[in-house]
């Protein structure tokens, strides 16, 4: 009972959000009891984060690694819904199932980083998924957007190539070793990279995570998907799916190891395509979310550095990497919701004057984009500096100079938010009021960003060890 | 860690000086008041600055060790420590640092209007991360303060800054952040090699091969040039200097711009020492095109911002000549050119930021003939330039000598002709040209001179702001040896070492290029 308390309070959660559909409800009253929700299931994932034990004859495996996971996602929901609006942009009768969608989603990625069987990682992975396709186009179309049906067309397409993709490296996975439990393929796949048939399943299966994760080519979704979704909608796919895929995809590569120069090759082409095309994208983008998509592109081929080195503190980083990263998107998410009260997108030029509609936004945003933008000493920094160490110690000198050359690159897209967000704008505007719980949430996601970036060593000493119970 | 000395009868001097600005933030975040917020910055960096005097009669000039050390683990997991230590080439900077930090807030005084807390708190920040920059022996704190710093010094540019201020922001931003990122992979190379250390003495006259080093030396020189900045990679500088507030020109001129020499002689010289050698040659004519481009542009300014911004790049020229030449007099008098250019260029962007608070303009022309009017300014403003052309009897002209002098001997003792030297002595003449060419148009004009008759001369917080400049000016003009004898233990030590490496450099190098 407490080893699947997180997922069975989620699940709970989803029903009481359905049932409140049913009746007839007006205000304020279902985004409150989602709140209320979202703060029971941080909660039961802080009870359940000592944990340990196997469930479901050995296919679901809850240990430090994955409840520290959970603890994470747990918590960026919590924060989405903080800072979600009324959800103007979606008609008031469907919200209970629009949270019911978003509960379920949280309850396949919770399961997913628990999942040690590839029937079980599969399932979950597709829970939170259909979800989130759902979602999507929820964003109401009568009005003045009609791109969230291409988004979520796109979303879908694409997600079902990758999936099918994963399916069927899974499938060679089962005919190589006869099993489809992890620790069996642990055992039995390091041995098998002799095996192209073994090379080739171990990418395919990748391909799933890296398609969430949005790496290069599995990030064509991201740019569309991200304008086209309601902001409370990105906000969430920008940041909780990507613990869950790093997640996993630290499991993966954990579990076949150093399986020579092939794979290495393979993943630093795609952190590069990935850094590259993500920077040099964003540089042109006008709406802010749209360029935070093209960030991420960027943000998910550095977190390949710690995983090609195929080596504990490299993995320990990818996971304080991607971290920080929700965090700081947290930031910049909650100053984009909180300027679009009626759910519009924000292009960047919305954001004139910032500093004077409201200080505390803006320095919520300043700080989360120079975080972003990997300037000390915030947690950015600190993570991309972790990682191009880790890459150095094997030698790859171009891989990390390359990496390097791209937070030059990424500086002058978020210098461009923060000299709108702080440099212009002298004439008067309406300011922007914050609620209590939104100066306390964004102070909060402040004080972590330079805490995590000024004293790393607790959480990746953290992370080290929450690996350790992988292996 | 035996290059460390402790301080016992003070131990967390350093730390104290480096972050009481910081936790000066503080009563700063909780209270919303413009007069409160000017005067506990003022007594804060006033703290500073006295409390920095402790650090001139505690210092040893017997040993080149590392002095006032501190020393602790931050990141264990990767062996970055905080250690920090001053020796004879850091602790002028440090002094001039503090000792600017109370003026650039006095010049604030008036000159900033609005979201006047704000501004100080990024003072503030940048003090913290300054001092930190020059005491830092750790290469991860050094490059994580020598990133901080961009943050608030883009802001005190692109919020109070002038029309093109946005421009000029981004510019100062990205030029410096692109300079900076090859180091970064300098720096991890480095700390793989020294066994996962990244502790700066003992990366200091390693055994890295020749490509290696003329490699870092490139990614090195990348960032150092940039933030001199030398010629050609000046351009951010006169829109930086132009467009921001005075307080910002100030520690830009004074202090940011000698990080980039400081780290040429802190990291450069004792890390890639053949390189150095290697390099030496095509640096010193770089120093000489800075001089004469800087000369030769400042000369045709109308803007007087733009002019002493122009100046810098000049005066930045000598300094980096002065490095280069690689002996003890040019060594010794770029350091003290950098302090002299510190309070020399500090205290021009304060007289031109006075003139600006008056007329609203920087133009030669609009600020013309204000001499009659303002007769302790222009004073002032005289001492300030006559300092600036290095006249006899100032600052200057004891740096500007000695690199002149070291720079004929680099030649002369290898019985050449002095190419070098007479190079670089049309600088000079250039720098006496603009200077009298604003102060004569300053303090006479001409016959249309606007009506200046309604300015004020200058109020009694003005000329407490100036007066410690116009002291020092006179004091290191006339009795310079004080100020060398603390640095020269560092400096001789330093040239002793890197000399004795330069037999095998100029093999190493012959070797690769045959």
């Amino acid at each position: 009972m407490m080893l699947f308390l997180p997922e069975l309070t989620l699940l709970g959660a989803g029903l009481i959000i359905f049932f409140v559909g049913i009746g007839k409800n007006g205000g304020n009253l279902v985004k409150n009891i989602a709140i209320a929700l979202g703060a029971i299931v941080f909660l039961s994932t802080l009870v359940a984060s000592g944990q340990e034990g196997t469930l479901f004859f050995q296919s679901y495996k809850v240990d430090l690694y994955s409840q520290t996971f959970k603890l994470m996602i747990g918590g960026a929901l919590f924060a989405v819904l903080l800072f979600a609006n009324k959800l103007e942009d979606i008609r008031q009768e469907i919200h209970p199932e629009y949270y019911l969608f978003l509960f379920t989603s949280v309850l396949g990625l919770m399961m997913l980083v628990s999942s040690v069987e590839l029937l079980a990682i599969f399932v979950s992975l597709e829970l939170s998924s259909f979800a989130v396709y759902i979602m999507v186009p929820l964003r109401d179309d009568t009005g003045r957007f009609r791109f969230q049906m291409e988004a979520g067309a796109k979303y879908l397409l694409f997600g079902v190539m990758a999936t099918g993709f994963m399916l069927y490296g899974m499938s060679l996975y089962f005919g190589l070793t006869g099993s489809t439990q992890l620790d069996v393929l642990i055992a039995e796949l390091p041995s098998m990279f002799n095996q192209p048939a073994a090379v080739v399943a171990t990418v395919l299966v990748l391909c799933g995570f890296f398609y969430k994760l949005a790496i290069f080519p599995f990030h064509f979704w991201v740019p569309d998907v991200y304008e086209g979704a309601a902001n409370e909608t990105t906000s969430f796919i920008a940041t909780v799916p990507k613990l869950a895929a790093v997640a996993l995809l630290v499991r993966i590569v954990a579990m076949v190891g150093d399986s020579g120069t092939v794979m290495v090759n393979l993943l630093m082409v795609c952190a590069i395509a990935s850094m590259f095309y993500g920077n040099l994208s964003a540089l042109v983008q006008k709406d802010i979310k749209r360029m935070l998509g093209f960030s991420g592109i960027a943000h998910a081929g550095f977190v390949l550095l710690g995983l090609l080195v195929f080596h504990i503190t490299g993995y320990a980083h990818a996971i304080y990497y991607i971290a920080g990263y929700v965090v700081m998107n947290l930031a910049c998410f909650l100053v984009i919701c909180s300027v679009a009260p009626q759910g519009e997108n924000v292009q960047i030029d919305d954001l004139t004057g910032l500093y004077k509609r409201s200080p505390l936004l803006a320095l919520t945003l300043v700080i989360g984009l120079f975080a972003l933008a990997g300037i000390p000493p915030f947690v950015g920094f600190m993570g991309k500096f972790f990682l191009l160490v880790d890459a150095l110690k094997q030698d790859y000198l171009l891989l990390v100079t390359l990496a390097a050359i791209n937070t030059a690159i990424a500086i002058f897209y978020y210098l461009s938010v923060v000299r709108v967000a702080f440099c212009t704008g002298e004439e008067k505007l309406p300011s922007i009021t914050t609620p209590l719980h939104l100066k306390m949430l964004s102070i909060v996601l402040m004080v972590i960003i330079v805490i995590m970036g000024v004293f790393p060593s607790y959480f990746i000493n953290y992370a080290e060890n929450t690996i350790l119970t992988l292996l | 860690m035996d290059q460390l000395i402790a301080y016992p009868e003070f131990p967390h001097l350093l730390s104290i000086l480096i972050f009481l600005p910081l936790l000066g933030i503080v009563p700063l975040l909780l209270v919303n008041s413009d007069t409160f917020s000017r005067n506990w910055t003022l007594i804060i960096t006033a703290v500073v600055a006295l409390l920095s005097i402790r650090l001139i009669t505690g210092f040893d000039t017997s040993t080149t060790q590392f002095q006032f050390a501190e020393n602790y683990t931050w990141i264990e997991s990767l062996n970055i420590n905080y250690q920090v230590g001053m020796d004879g080439i850091s602790i002028l900077l440090f002094l001039l640092t503090t000792f600017i930090m109370p003026f650039c807030v006095l010049a604030s005084w008036s000159y900033i209007k609005k979201r006047v807390r704000t501004f100080m708190i990024c003072l503030l920040i940048m003090e913290t991360s300054m001092l930190g920059v020059f005491v830092a022996l750790d290469f991860i704190l050094f490059y994580i303060l020598w990133e901080a710093m961009l943050i608030p010094m883009y802001l005190l540019i692109g919020i109070w800054g002038g029309p093109r201020k946005i421009y000029a922001s981004i510019k100062f931003f990205l030029y410096t952040l692109a300079g900076s990122v090859l180091m970064l992979v300098a720096i991890i190379w480095l700390y793989q090699y020294n066994s996962y250390s990244f502790f700066i003495p003992e990366m200091m006259w390693g055994e890295y091969s020749f490509t290696a080093q003329l490699l870092i030396f490139i990614a090195f020189f990348l960032a150092f040039a940039i933030k001199v900045p030398m010629f050609p990679f000046h351009t951010w500088l006169p829109a930086a200097h132009v467009e921001a507030p005075t307080a910002g020109s100030v520690i830009l001129a004074s202090v940011l711009l000698k990080m980039g020499t400081y780290g040429f002689l802190r990291f450069a010289l004792p890390i890639t020492p053949d390189a150095t050698f290697y390099m030496a040659q095509p640096i010193l004519w770089l120093s000489i095109a800075g001089i004469i481009y800087g000369g030769l542009t400042a000369l045709a300014q109308q803007d007087m911002k733009k002019l002493i911004a122009y100046s810098s790049v000049g005066h930045m020229g000598f300094v980096t000549l002065g490095i280069f030449v690689l002996n003890q007099q040019g060594v010794e008098g770029a350091i003290l050119q950098m302090v002299n250019h510190g309070i020399t260029t500090g205290a021009l962007f304060l007289c031109v930021g006075m003139i600006y608070e008056r007329t609203h303009s920087r133009d030669l022309q609009a600020a013309s003939g204000v001499g009659q009017y303002m007769p302790v300014f222009v004073t002032f403003l005289g001492f300030f330039s006559l300092s600036s052309l290095a006249f006899p009897g100032t600052n200057s002209f004891v740096g500007e000598f000695m690199i002149l002098a070291g720079a004929f001997s680099l030649d002369t003792n290898q019985g050449l002709f002095p190419w070098l030297a007479l190079a670089a002595i049309p600088g000079a003449i250039l720098a006496a040209a603009y200077m009298l060419r604003m102060l004569q148009k300053v303090v006479w004009g001409g016959t249309n001179n606007p009506d200046q008759s309604w300015l004020t001369d200058l109020n009694t917080r003005e000329i407490l702001t100036l007066a410690p400049f116009l002291f020092f000016v006179l004091w290191i003009g006339l009795g310079p040896q004080p100020f060398i004898d603390l640095m020269r233990p560092s400096v001789v030590a330093l040239l002793e070492t890197l000399h004795s490496h330069q037999d095998t450099s100029l093999a190493a190098a012959d070797v690769l290029l045959r």
